[in-house]
């Protein structure tokens, strides 16, 4: 178990920043996510911490111990689980699993133990002698989390493991995977792209963009706090609504934005003449898409109201109703930088 | 509905396109092929039209003849024992040239040249390198005091065969270390992380993660260099001409000189012949490995 | 950490060592060769048991008096102008040939075109020294033997399967994406075949040249039976078998000659070689 430092960490590739200035602390066996687009430096900053990538300047030090650029991946203490698995094709799971041990010159005896254990551990068992492409991407993806589990590693890096899933899949994986960690207490670093992936399996999540750390938080503080628009309009689903005001931006999340009478009369409110240009029926919600009048003129600005299904109002498209946020639901930014202000 | 021009007709087309080739092979190799096989049952020359049918007496006389019998020997001596020490090489070439080094460049160049240059000629360079009198290896032998005797290369029905072998490593290599270079640049390159990352050491990733799953790629370039071994007339008739006294003959140059030389075509279509088998085991059981191991286990196909 | 860096610097001279001696065994030939070439022959006739005289340099200024017997007193001017027109005839036919099949094959077969583009590969596997034995009978039969037009007609059977198959092979990385949409656009197969494909197949169709090319300069086997006169040699024939003046080799001429003939072809090679291992390896380990 080993909580990860990381100190003013950059890696260029030319004239791309790849990873430009991030410093973080990740407690021993807090489940961290990294969270951003493509591009944002996510991946390479995971690779940096497996040593797989060798970082332009800054520090990485895990478990305490300074990881230099000579130390080589196996001498860190960590497991890595690809986004493509990465099993060993002409061997079989149980060789797969028992990969590692091997390596590690671990007396026969005693790798056919772990291996039988890793794989009680996700219940794959019975597909001990088969080979990987006998098996499905959920049952593959078993197989890679139990090799690196097998060598009781400080640290678990994930490198978008449920990316490959179907939708159906992902939802009890990731369930797993989260119960998993609770047991087993080891430091994992997950990386994705996905936020409602994030929001469900991180204790904390570092939302990133071009290279940099935009945020880092629990998943409530990074929600409902969010530390600038990006962060804001990344997180979320559907995203929040920004409009100017000034020289500011004013932002509120769609289930804020609810029609007026739905308010109790002397609620605390900010309105707007709501326009409605369409509207989608999800099942448990109504996602409003519409327009409202910019602050200091200006052409309307595009705003999503999203209603409970319990929230029984008619919303008549083409036809203009008053909405309503409460105010402290109203997050402040500023216009330039996009950095929050206050509410 | 208009009907299908003759210009859109696919197989219209695609015979049309396609049909001097088939025409060409079949009438100039596949005939031809058949035609060696049936001479080698005739008492046929090259210059008479005769042509009367003997059954197996070709087969028989080489298969009593001691001269054959070891020409079958040396082929098979020669394609195998080359084939190994070019595997060996081409790997410890393609791990050179996976990393990045100044000159690699120029190093490429220089190891593509065996592979570059004309049979003949190559063989014609490497005599003049062996020849009993001036050889370049026996002076460096001698002064970095390896050798004490002399090595008449050419002269030494064992050593003779040795030197084709060199030789023939040598010509191949480059050309196997290509392939197998293609190879390693198509493995997916998170399985050779993973092995990083689970602890395996440089020798332990190559012999038990890389080289078994270049196993197709090793297969395709045994075949070729196979193929291109035991067939080859070049290097053996102008090194040596099948000399000293017969003992360094393989089959091309025994059925030339039996049956271009000495006009006994049936006798030298017979000896050919022999090539056939070797040729189809190796064929056989290197497709056979190419298919086995698949590269597939990394993509999700199902759910 | 110094041990972990010192691993790293033995491994650094590791590679290097180990490139400069598969260097050094591919190309000490060449070396040799060159300065056979230009060594005065009183600086190359000294027997290998003098250890005295250093063979591998110029103990003795260069000389060109080997390339000028090449060139002046022996036949392999000839020999080149004879290589050069078979070259040229035997890549038009190729071309001609092959690419239509190759596109015909990876385009209009589909399934079976696949089966038989592997069944035309495997007569490339059919020995030389093999068929050589019919041919005999056949060249002379059509009274061509001793003719420059017996390899003309004999080549295209080495080269066309191996082109076709190359053709097909590099067409399969070719997306479908541009001939389909000019058939959406109005063209037919046919004219898309004549305008589109041609620009597409651009690189394959230099890749059957090269090969082509290389292939016609490095045959021996069918030029050894077919030819016997010396003014109808080819290269490849010509220089190891007749660059002899009664029993003696002139190897200074020799590996000039070898040397002018290698260098050309190294070129090409060199430029060529990324494609040739494409073509090369989609089929044969995809197929």
């Amino acid at each position: 178990m080993a909580g990860i430092e990381i100190r003013n960490l950059r890696k260029h590739f030319g004239e791309l920043h790849a990873v430009d200035g991030v410093d973080l602390s990740i407690r021993d066996g807090e489940f961290l996510v990294l969270l951003g687009s493509s591009g944002s430096g996510k991946t390479t900053l995971l690779r940096m911490i497996a040593g797989l990538e060798q970082p332009t300047s800054g520090e990485i030090a895990i478990g305490g111990e300074r990881m230099d650029g000579d130390v080589p991946p196996r001498a860190r203490g960590i497991a890595m689980v690809f986004q493509s698995y990465a099993l060993y094709p002409h061997r079989t799971v149980f060789q797969n699993i028992a990969f590692p041990l091997e390596a590690n010159r671990t007396p026969r005896a005693q790798i056919t133990e772990k291996v039988r254990w890793a794989a009680d551990l996700f219940g794959i068992t019975r597909y001990l002698d088969r080979y990987p492409r006998q098996l499905s991407g959920g049952e593959r993806q078993r197989v890679a989390l139990c090799r690196a589990i097998v060598r009781d590693p400080h640290v678990f890096l994930l490198d978008e493991p449920l990316a490959n899933l179907d939708a159906k899949l992902r939802n009890t994986a990731r369930d797993d995977l989260k119960r998993l960690q609770r047991r087993i207490k080891t430091t994992t670093v997950y990386v994705t792209h996905d936020q409602v992936e994030a929001m469900g399996l991180g204790d904390r999540i570092v939302v990133m963009e071009h290279g940099r750390i935009r945020q880092v938080g629990t998943p409530r503080e990074v929600y409902e706090n969010p530390a600038d628009t990006f962060v804001a309009t990344f997180v979320g689903q559907p995203p929040m609504n920004l409009l100017n005001e000034g020289d500011t931006l004013i932002g509120f999340r769609p289930e804020h934005f609810l029609p007026r009478r739905v308010f109790g009369a002397d609620a605390d409110l900010r309105s707007f003449p709501f326009t409605v240009r369409r509207v989608e029926y999800l099942g448990s919600d109504r996602y409003v898409y519409g327009t409202v009048p910019a602050g200091g003129g200006g052409s309307d600005v595009a705003v999503i109201a999203e209603l409970p299904g319990n929230v029984a109002v008619e919303i008549p498209e083409g036809q203009t109703q008053e909405f309503a946020v409460p105010r402290r639901a109203v997050h402040v930014f500023d216009a330039e930088t996009g950095v929050r202000r206050g509410k | 509905m208009k009907r299908r021009a003759l210009a859109d007709r696919a197989d219209v087309l695609g015979g049309v396109m396609l049909a001097p080739a088939l025409i060409y092979v079949t009438l100039l190799v596949g005939v031809p092929f058949l035609l060696a096989i049936l001479l080698s049952f005739s008492n046929a020359t090259a210059g008479s039209l005769r042509f009367e049918f003997v059954g197996l007496r070709n087969y028989g006389a080489i298969l009593r003849d001691p001269i054959f019998l070891r020409a079958l020997r040396n082929t098979a001596v020669v394609a195998i024992g080359s084939q190994i020490l070019v595997i060996a090489l081409a790997t410890a070439a393609a791990q050179v040239f996976r990393a990045t080094f100044r000159g690699k460049r120029f190093f490429r160049f220089v190891l593509l040249l065996p592979w570059a240059v004309p049979v003949s000629l190559a063989a014609i360079a490497w005599t003049w390198i062996f020849d009993s009198t001036f050889s370049v290896i026996n002076w460096t032998l001698k002064v970095s005091g390896l050798l004490h005797g002399w090595l008449y290369w050419l002269g030494d029905p064992t050593l003779a065969l040795f030197a084709i072998i060199i030789v023939q490593t040598w010509r191949i290599f480059p050309f196997a270390t290509v392939i197998v270079l293609a190879g390693m640049s198509s493995l997916p390159s998170e399985i050779l992380e993973a092995a990083v990352v689970d602890g395996a050491g440089f020798w332990r990733r190559l012999l038990q993660i890389e080289l078994p799953l270049l196993t197709p790629v090793f297969a395709v370039a045994v075949l070729f260099g196979v193929v291109y071994t035991a067939t080859d007339l070049g290097v053996v008739y102008i090194l040596t001409g099948g000399g000293p006294a017969n003992t360094t003959h393989v089959l091309p140059t025994l059925a030339f000189q039996r049956g271009i030389l000495g006009a006994d075509l049936g006798q030298g279509a017979a000896i050919a012949v022999f090539l056939l088998p070797f040729l189809v085991v190796v064929a056989v059981a290197m497709l056979r490995l190419a298919r086995q191991t698949e590269v597939g286990g990394a993509r999700d196909e199902s759910p | 950490m110094s041990r972990r860096k010192a691993r790293r610097i033995a491994k650094r001279v590791g590679l290097y060592a180990a490139a400069i001696g598969l260097v050094t065994f591919a190309g000490f030939p060449f070396y040799w060769m060159l300065i056979t070439a230009f060594k005065q022959n009183r600086d190359l006739y000294v027997g290998a048991s003098d250890t005295g005289h250093v063979p591998w340099i110029f103990n003795d200024p260069p000389t060109l008096e080997h390339v000028k017997l090449l060139f002046t007193q022996t036949e392999f001017p000839r020999w080149v102008l004879n290589t050069l027109l078979v070259v040229v005839v035997v890549v038009g036919i190729t071309v001609v040939v092959a690419v239509p099949a190759g596109y015909s094959l990876a385009r209009l077969a589909g399934q079976w075109g696949q089966r038989m583009g592997m069944g035309i590969f495997f007569t490339y596997l059919i020995p030389p020294t093999l068929l050589f034995v019919p041919f005999a009978r056949l060249v002379s039969l059509l009274h061509l033997q001793d003719s420059l037009w017996s390899l003309i007609l004999i080549y295209p059977t080495m080269t066309i399967p191996f082109c076709t198959w190359l053709v097909m092979g590099f067409l399969r990385s070719v997306p479908w994406d541009i001939e389909e949409q000019a058939m959406i656009d109005g063209y037919s197969r046919l004219a898309v075949i004549l305008k589109v494909a041609p620009r597409l197949i651009v690189p394959g169709i230099l890749t059957v040249v090269v090969f082509t090319f290389t292939l016609v300069l490095q045959e021996f086997v069918y030029a050894l039976t077919f030819i016997s006169s010396v003014d109808k040699m080819t290269v490849s024939l010509g220089v190891p078998i007749a660059l002899v003046r009664g029993d003696v080799y002139h190897w200074g001429a020799l590996m000039a000659a070898a040397l002018f003939t290698s260098i050309p072809l190294a070129i090409v090679y060199n430029a060529f070689i990324d494609r040739f291992i494409q073509g090369f390896t989609v089929g044969a380990v995809k197929g």
